[in-house]
Formats: structure tokens, C-alpha cells, sequence
């Protein structure tokens, strides 16, 4: 009897600490744990007692890559509980600040973490000496991402601007438009990116995924929408208690989300894209036709593609909005609190970020739940390896090592997130 | 993942990060974050430099993300990071490294194991070219990384001897004669 294990005790590239475990007895897979140890981090409880204007710059600081997604989703929670609509500029704003995170985060996955995996680099570093023009390119890319978070956040990292009910300080019509010139010249380099991800070589993998996304009628979604998968889910976001449930499982500091009756679903760049094609920009579209896809990817390893035709709508939406935007009088709505529970789902880069607040008379914070993308993928990432392995079984340890990470790295986890969770092993007997 | 915002001072003035031309062709960055202890010993040896406000030489502090840097030393010729580091010698050694002569070990300044941190950025920067024509790097090795405010007797010891070295280099790199203000 043949055993062996597989271990990677800290995956790399990805965000937060977490580990895989495979062991494999005579080539069958007999255990799989894609393990969070990252320590959970208790942001739910220490919302309690605060106040309902403090939940979008509390819940930012769960994640230094996507904090305008945890502060749209707790603007949006907070304002379904008071019954306040944000409209017009201030909600076109909201849609721009939300362009430039997904135009970073995503930017920064595809070049600097997905990339190296395609092309058989340990790490970007090594992929920049052969290849310093594209390396050149996703970094000034980036740079844009985080210009936008800037402006309308008022810094790259954890922006401080934004409030229920709108922002502190809105953006005059002049210092957008200085940034309409370097978005063009993002929206090309973005068209480059999708060319030059969909040349690259593509494992033969795709599984009946449940995928999961907002849908909106008019647009594809970042802040509203209600939630749909390819198998009939459509529900409002104030259901989503009643459809998914969060399971313990030992290995793991974060939850496992599922969708009951059911099981895993998928979240994220390709849960979007296969449920909202037809909302892409015509350029998006056009583009993504034009390199073979077609409106349905089920290859969670072409998600690097699909991150990039996001980026490309992302740079043509900024522009739309920048190109429509006036001043708004107010930078915000006036905000009566009172006694309600309030819910709020917008798709985070990685996938649907869902947050339920329930306060008192007093604008103060009773309960708070968080359910943030990379744990509704973790179940999905693991099913996904118990597929993967045995096709590859025959591959030399440190060769399955590195393609069970980048299967792992197709859903871009951040682990972080997941404990408001990545280690690898794999074990032969 | 949690990090810091940059302030980006000059004396009492601020300046903004891409407002850097050429008139201050030394740029020093002090790396690190406030609330992990002495994690913050690069930022505190910062501090005390812009208080010296010297001509030519441009003082800003960063949370050591990667991408940040290298744009941050886009227009300097001469840099000078400063950061913590944590490779088991004594708490307070001072590490020194001349980038162009010398590789970073990439442990020497762990980050993070998603975004580039600073031993990352040196050598993307050196893999695309973008190197500025010195760069200078002292690592203050730390004894405690918790949370928490304050830095350690042993690694607050090792913050003068930085300060002199570092004016020793700004002496020797200064394109102009120059000038300290006090």
C-alpha cells in the first residue's frame, strides 16, 4: 500500500493565513482540507453597542483589499433599515468608487498572483524578468484602481468618505474628469489584459456549479440587485437568511456557507458574468466574444479571463459615470434612526458580500451579521479538488502541490475576509 | 489585512506623494505600522528626521505596500527605507543594505502572503528597471510585532544611531551642499 500526503502549510499569493491538507492512498484521494487558520477576528460582536453610522469604517478595516465592498454593503444594510434611498449622483459615485476597487483588486490577482501559475513562475518577481512590459502594465493598471478609491474615498486603503446616506465630501465635476484621460488609456490596457489572459493555457475542468450573483434589470451589479443562480434561486436580499445557512467544520476558522437543501455554490467573478452577460458594456461583450467566450464560462481556471473582461468594464463604466456626473448638492441624506433590522448584499470583487444589521430606537447596534465571498466558496474550493486531484494523480508531489494551489487561487480567497482565512499539504500513504 | 494611511509631511508643510519632482532628489521612507509595536521603529526614525528638515531631502511615511514604494521613489535618485525586521538576531541590531550590491532576503521583511512588501518591491523594481540610482536600506530588528502601541527599550536605543547614519548618508549622497534647519 502507496500513501503520500501533499501539505502547503501557508498558501502563497493568497490573502490571510490558511493551509491545504490532501492525503492520497494508493492514487485515491482519501482527505481533503482546505484549512482558514488565520484566528477568527470577532467583528461581529464588536459591532454590538455601536452605532449605526460606525459600521461602514468598523467593517472596512475586515479587508485592506476590498474595504469599499464592506462599506457599501453596510451603507446599504444600514439605509434598508431606515427606509432611505440614495439616488442619482450620490449613487452613481457609489458605483465609481466601486469600479476602482474591482479594477485594483482584480488587476492585482491577475497579473501579480494568477498569472505566475499560467506561465510557470514561482512568483511575479520572476515572471517581471521575462516579462517586464506586462508586469509594467497590470502595475500601472493598478494604479488607476487605487487613484479612483483615492479621489472618492479620500485615501487607497481603507477610504474614510464614505457614509450612510451618501459621503462627507463629494467630488467637483473638474477632479474626475482629470482622471477620464488616464481611464482611457486603462480601458485599452484592460482590452490588452483580456487578449493576452485568454492566450494562456487552460486545464479542461468544469463541474455543474450552482453560481450565485446579484442581478440588477439595468445594470451589472455592484451595490443592488436581487440575488439569482442558474438553478432558479431568485430571491430579495432580505430572504438570503431563509435560502443559506453557515456550518462549523473543525478545520476551519471560517464558516462554511451553503445554500440549504442544496450545498456549495460559487461566488464571484464567473457567478457574475454567466448570470449577467447581457449587462456587460458592448465593449466588454464584444471583447469577450472576440477571444472565444462565450456568454457562460464554467471553468473556475479561465476566471482570470473573466476578471480581466471585468476590469475592462469597470474602466468603461468609470468613464460612463465620470462623463455623466454633476456635483450633487448634498454630499448626503439626513438619516432618522429607528428601531429595524436592515440588509445589505453588493458584490465584492471576490463575490457577494451579505450583511444584516438589526438596531434600536437609538441608532445603536444590537446584532450584526457578516457573510463575507471566500466563505461561501470555501465548500466550492474543496469540491473542487476532490474533482481536480484524481485527474491529475499521476503528477509528481511538487507538481499537484503547485496545481492545487492555482486551483485554489482561481477563486482568489481571501482568507482574512473569511475570519473576519491558506497552508498546503498533500499526503501519500 | 490592515494598513496604515501615509502622511506626507516636509517640515509643517504637506506635499503630496506626486507632487516629488527632482527638487528633492533624496527621498527617506520610514515603514511601518503605528499600532504593532515596534513595527512602528521606521516611522519613529522619520519623525525625527522631518523635524531636521533638511534642504533637498523629502521624509514620508508608509505602510510598506509594495506598489506604493516603488511609485513613492519614482523621481528620487537617492532612498533611504527604513523598516523593522525580524530575523532573530538581538533586538536593536542594525541591518544596512546597498540595494545595487546587494539581494534582500525576502523573510527579512515579511508583509504579507497576498500584496508585495518591501524586499518584494526592491526586486520587481530591479527586475523592471526601475531602481532609483541609490537605495539605501536599514532594518531595525524589532522584538515584539502585537498589537499594541510603544516601541521596545533595546530597538528605541537603535533610533539615534540610525538618524546619524542616515545624515551620514544624505552628507554623502547630496547632490548640493546641504543645509539642516533646526
Amino acid at each position: 500500500m502507496k500513501s503520500r500526503t501533499i501539505k502547503v502549510d501557508y498558501l502563497a499569493r493568497v490573502e490571510g493565513e490558511g493551509a491545504l491538507y490532501v492525503k492520497i492512498k494508493d492514487d485515491t484521494v482519501v482527505d481533503i482540507k482546505f484549512k482558514i487558520f488565520e484566528p477568527p477576528r470577532f467583528f461581529e460582536a464588536f459591532l454590538r453597542g455601536r452605532t449605526f453610522h460606525e459600521a461602514p469604517d468598523i467593517t472596512a478595516r475586515i479587508c485592506g483589499i476590498c474595504p469599499v465592498a464592506y462599506q457599501m454593503s453596510s451603507v446599504h444594510a444600514m439605509e434598508d433599515a431606515f427606509a432611505v434611498k440614495v439616488d442619482g449622483q450620490l449613487r452613481a459615485l457609489r458605483r465609481l468608487i466601486y469600479c476602482g476597487e474591482w479594477i485594483e483588486s482584480h488587476v492585482l490577482h491577475v497579473y501579480m498572483l494568477h498569472a505566475p501559475d499560467f506561465l510557470g513562475y514561482p512568483d511575479a518577481i520572476q515572471m517581471a524578468k521575462d516579462h517586464p512590459d506586462i508586469v509594467h502594465r497590470g502595475l500601472q493598471l493598478k494604479k488607476i484602481g487605487n487613484e479612483i478609491v483615492a479621489l472618492i474615498g479620500g485615501r487607497e486603503i481603507h477610504p474614510i468618505n464614505v457614509r450612510v446616506g451618501g459621503f462627507y465630501k463629494v467630488p467637483a465635476k473638474q477632479e474626475l474628469s482629470l482622471l477620464a484621460e488616464r481611464l482611457k488609456w486603462a480601458r485599452d490596457a484592460a482590452l490588452e489584459t483580456v487578449r493576452w489572459t485568454a492566450t494562456l493555457n487552460f486545464p479542461d475542468f468544469e463541474q455543474d456549479y450552482e453560481f450565485v450573483a446579484l442581478r440588477h434589470p439595468e445594470e451589472y451589479p455592484f451595490n443592488e440587485g436581487r440575488l439569482v443562480s442558474n438553478k432558479g434561486l431568485d430571491i430579495s436580499v432580505h430572504d438570503y437568511d431563509n435560502h443559506f445557512t453557515e456550518e462549523h467544520v473543525q478545520h476551519s476558522n471560517a464558516l462554511h456557507s451553503v445554500h440549504k437543501g442544496r450545498g456549495s455554490y460559487f461566488v464571484g467573478p464567473l457567478a457574475r458574468y454567466n448570470l449577467n452577460f447581457d449587462k456587460l458594456s458592448p465593449l466588454a461583450q464584444e471583447t469577450a466574444r472576440s477571444v472565444g467566450l462565450s456568454d457562460v464560462c464554467r471553468n473556475p481556471f479561465q476566471s482570470i479571463i473573466i476578471r480581466s473582461v471585468e476590469v475592462l468594464y469597470a474602466c468603461d463604466e468609470a468613464l460612463r459615470i465620470i462623463e455623466q456626473y454633476e456635483k450633487p448638492d448634498k454630499p448626503a441624506i439626513e438619516i432618522q434612526p429607528h428601531a429595524a433590522v436592515g440588509f445589505g448584499c453588493t458584490e465584492a470583487p471576490r463575490g457577494i458580500l451579505y450583511h444584516r444589521y438589526r438596531i434600536d430606537d437609538e441608532g445603536v447596534i444590537l446584532d450584526a451579521k457578516i457573510v463575507p465571498p471566500t466563505s461561501q466558496n470555501q465548500k466550492t474550493i474543496e469540491n473542487d479538488l476532490w474533482q481536480f486531484i484524481p485527474q491529475h494523480i499521476k503528477l509528481p508531489n511538487d507538481q499537484l502541490t503547485l496545481q492545487c494551489e492555482q486551483a485554489i487561487r482561481n477563486y482568489d480567497p481571501c482568507i482574512s475576509c473569511a475570519t473576519h482565512f491558506l497552508k498546503l499539504k498533500i499526503e501519500r500513504e | 489585512m490592515e494598513e496604515n494611511s501615509p502622511q506626507s509631511h516636509r517640515g509643517q508643510k504637506e506635499i503630496y506623494k506626486h507632487e516629488i519632482q527632482n527638487e528633492y532628489p533624496i527621498l527617506i521612507v520610514g515603514i511601518g505600522n503605528t499600532y504593532r509595536s515596534d513595527d512602528a521603529v521606521g516611522l519613529c526614525v522619520a519623525q525625527h528626521l522631518k523635524r531636521l528638515a533638511f534642504d533637498s531631502v523629502y521624509v514620508i511615511e508608509e505602510s510598506g505596500d509594495g506598489v506604493t514604494l516603488m511609485e513613492s521613489w519614482k523621481n528620487a535618485d537617492t532612498v533611504i527605507l527604513i523598516d523593522a525586521v525580524h530575523s532573530g538576531a538581538q533586538p536593536g541590531t542594525i541591518h544596512r543594505f546597498d540595494v545595487h550590491t546587494q539581494t534582500i532576503p525576502t523573510k527579512f521583511f515579511h508583509y504579507s502572503t497576498h500584496a508585495i512588501g518591501v524586499a518584494e518591491a526592491i526586486e520587481l523594481a530591479r527586475a523592471l528597471k526601475q531602481l532609483p540610482k541609490n537605495l539605501i536600506v536599514y532594518g531595525i530588528e524589532g522584538k515584539c510585532f502585537e498589537a499594541g502601541i510603544g516601541i521596545s527599550l533595546e530597538v528605541e536605543k537603535a533610533v539615534v544611531e540610525v538618524m546619524m547614519r542616515v545624515k551620514q548618508d544624505i552628507h554623502n549622497c547630496s547632490p548640493r551642499k546641504y543645509t539642516e534647519y533646526h
